[in-house]
């Protein structure tokens, strides 16, 4: 793996010993009185977000820093963004301050691709920490890992995403992530909220959540986007709710094992209700937990091997 | 393989059995025994945690605590410790995977910890599981055992159990072989297919290994030439 742009681009063996080595970090750390690992020392990573984040950023520098690697946050607001400098440039600029790996997130579908290219004569990695409404692959990961946890592996499970798929760049990485593992897939949304060209993305789509709900093994519940959304997509979020909101009474239509994933940040009361949020189904914290493990099994297997001669 | 012009017939790479099954069960009873002696487990002596280094490590690590109760009744804690985290040289090769490490849950605090591995070769692991016995906690002592020492260390470090010293060539390669990872228990020689050998490595100084030589010992290191 040189970069990590997209879930749609991993294949199931790389994305396999990537969830592999998650797991055996994770249990690696479990217990012990120093949570560090040198494995990383003298390497240097660093985020750039251009969108605010706080689970995503926070895990990423955790993640590198339990790796020994010196970890260097920048973010859009207080750099020279600010003085008008291109994305083009600064990427450039952080490579040439000695980045081995920038992980971004970025407003516009498709940057990180851009910087890949940008970048990838200097041998800096780069990761794609969400770009727009285009992909989120290590949030696709983490929510495999806790998948597999939870159901034991991800294949053959019939795994529901809801919600406002439009803008949703977890709901792209996910459906492409899961299928990649054997998943199937089915996406519920309002006929507002579903993107033009999903019936290319090879799953279902339905608008009906109810008769879904019993024959799923885990039901992932998206944001409603609202900084995304310029009108008119439902009437009001308690319509929205109604239709689409994971409530108790929802929850419990699920078979007895389904879990219940969010990817965070929650609006309680739109799309998950508080009940199912604490609930022990929900493993909104887990995910959270493992998205530190993840991203790190992703620095291992950027950074750690043999010394790129690009 | 290769067809060489030279010689005639191409020159197949040898092997040569160091070890046969029995041999390995009478050096891992043997390993046992020297550690009851060594650290008086059974006389009250000192609480002795056996920590395999994956892959091989593992297994034998287990084998030798199941030794070790069956001679004295008194069953030493036993886990793995994986060391690719902490491994020297990860820049210089393609990923590995990672291994699953097993601490025993009480700890290594205080403990007397035998490390245990197949085979003992330059040292560099050894020293990536000195570091990564650190981040575990703080062991009374670390001790080291090995089924197989084959010289040519980098690292100022020696064992304290030695099954069997081989002096070997760098280029050769000694595998080992445990029924738990590969199905049959045995060590084995192997020399490269030229029959090509740079140096000789009979001297290190492992002879000072505190095992009495075997009588199967290979030849000493002219042999090798």
């Amino acid at each position: 793996m040189r970069h990590l742009l997209t879930a749609e681009e991993l294949d199931p063996d790389t994305a396999s010993a990537v969830l592999d080595t998650a797991d055996m970090l994770k249990s690696t750390l479990l217990g012990r009185e120093v949570r560090k690992l040198p494995t990383l020392r003298g390497r240097t990573v660093i985020t750039m977000f251009y969108e605010n984040s706080t689970r995503t950023r926070v895990s990423f520098e955790v993640a590198g820093k339990w790796m020994s690697a010196d970890v260097v946050n920048v973010s859009a607001s207080g750099s020279s963004t600010g003085k008008g400098e291109s994305l083009r440039d600064t990427a450039r600029t952080l490579s040439a301050a000695g980045a081995d790996c920038v992980i971004l997130r970025h407003q516009a579908s498709g940057a990180p691709q851009r910087i890949a290219e940008w970048l990838d004569p200097t041998g800096t990695r780069v990761v794609n920490a969400g770009d727009g409404m285009h992909e989120h692959p290590t949030q696709a990961l983490l929510d495999a890992a806790t998948l597999r946890e939870r159901l034991g592996d991800v294949a053959g499970r019939r795994i529901g995403i809801v919600g406002d798929l439009l803008h949703s760049r977890v709901a792209r990485s996910n459906t492409h992530l899961l299928r990649t593992l054997g998943a199937e897939v089915v996406l519920i949304a309002p006929p507002t909220l579903v993107p033009e060209g999903v019936r290319n993305w090879g799953v279902e789509v339905t608008h009906d959540l109810d008769s879904q709900l019993p024959g799923l093994d885990a039901v992932m519940a998206l944001r409603v986007q609202a900084e995304r959304m310029h009108g008119g997509f439902f009437p009001t979020e308690r319509e929205y709710s109604v239709g689409y909101g994971l409530n108790a009474a929802r929850t419990a239509k699920l078979p007895e094992h389904a879990v219940v994933l969010h990817p965070g940040p929650m609006m309680r009361g739109t799309e998950i209700a508080p009940r199912v949020a604490d609930s022990a189904r929900a493993a909104v914290e887990q995910q959270v937990r493992n998205g530190v493990h993840v991203r790190m099994a992703v620095l291992y297997h950027l950074l750690a091997g043999e010394e790129n001669t690009a | 393989m290769a067809s060489r012009p030279s010689a005639g017939a191409a020159v197949p790479a040898e092997e040569r059995e160091l070890l046969s099954a029995e041999d390995v069960a009478r050096t891992v009873a043997r390993i046992a025994h020297q550690i009851i002696e060594k650290t008086a487990l059974d006389s009250g002596g000192s609480h002795v945690v056996l920590l395999g280094i994956p892959t091989r490590g593992a297994p034998l690590a287990r084998r030798i605590a199941e030794r070790v109760s069956a001679f004295t009744g008194v069953r030493p804690s036993v886990g793995a410790l994986d060391i690719t985290l902490y491994r020297d040289d990860l820049r210089k090769q393609p990923n590995r995977p990672i291994e699953a490490s097993s601490v025993p849950v009480e700890g290594v605090d205080d403990a007397l910890v035998v490390l245990v591995d197949d085979v003992l070769f330059s040292g560099r692991t050894v020293r990536s599981a000195l570091d990564a016995l650190r981040d575990q906690g703080r062991p009374r002592s670390v001790q080291l055992a090995v089924l197989v020492d084959r010289g040519h260390r980098e690292l100022p470090i020696r064992a304290d159990y030695v099954g069997k010293n081989v002096p070997t060539a760098r280029s050769e390669d000694v595998a080992v072989r445990l029924t738990e990872v590969d199905g049959t228990d045995s060590v084995l020689l192997r020399r490269p297919a030229s029959g090509r050998r740079e140096d000789s490595g009979a001297e290190d100084g492992t002879g000072e290994a505190t095992n009495e030589p075997d009588p199967g010992e290979v030849g000493p290191a002219g042999k090798e030439q």
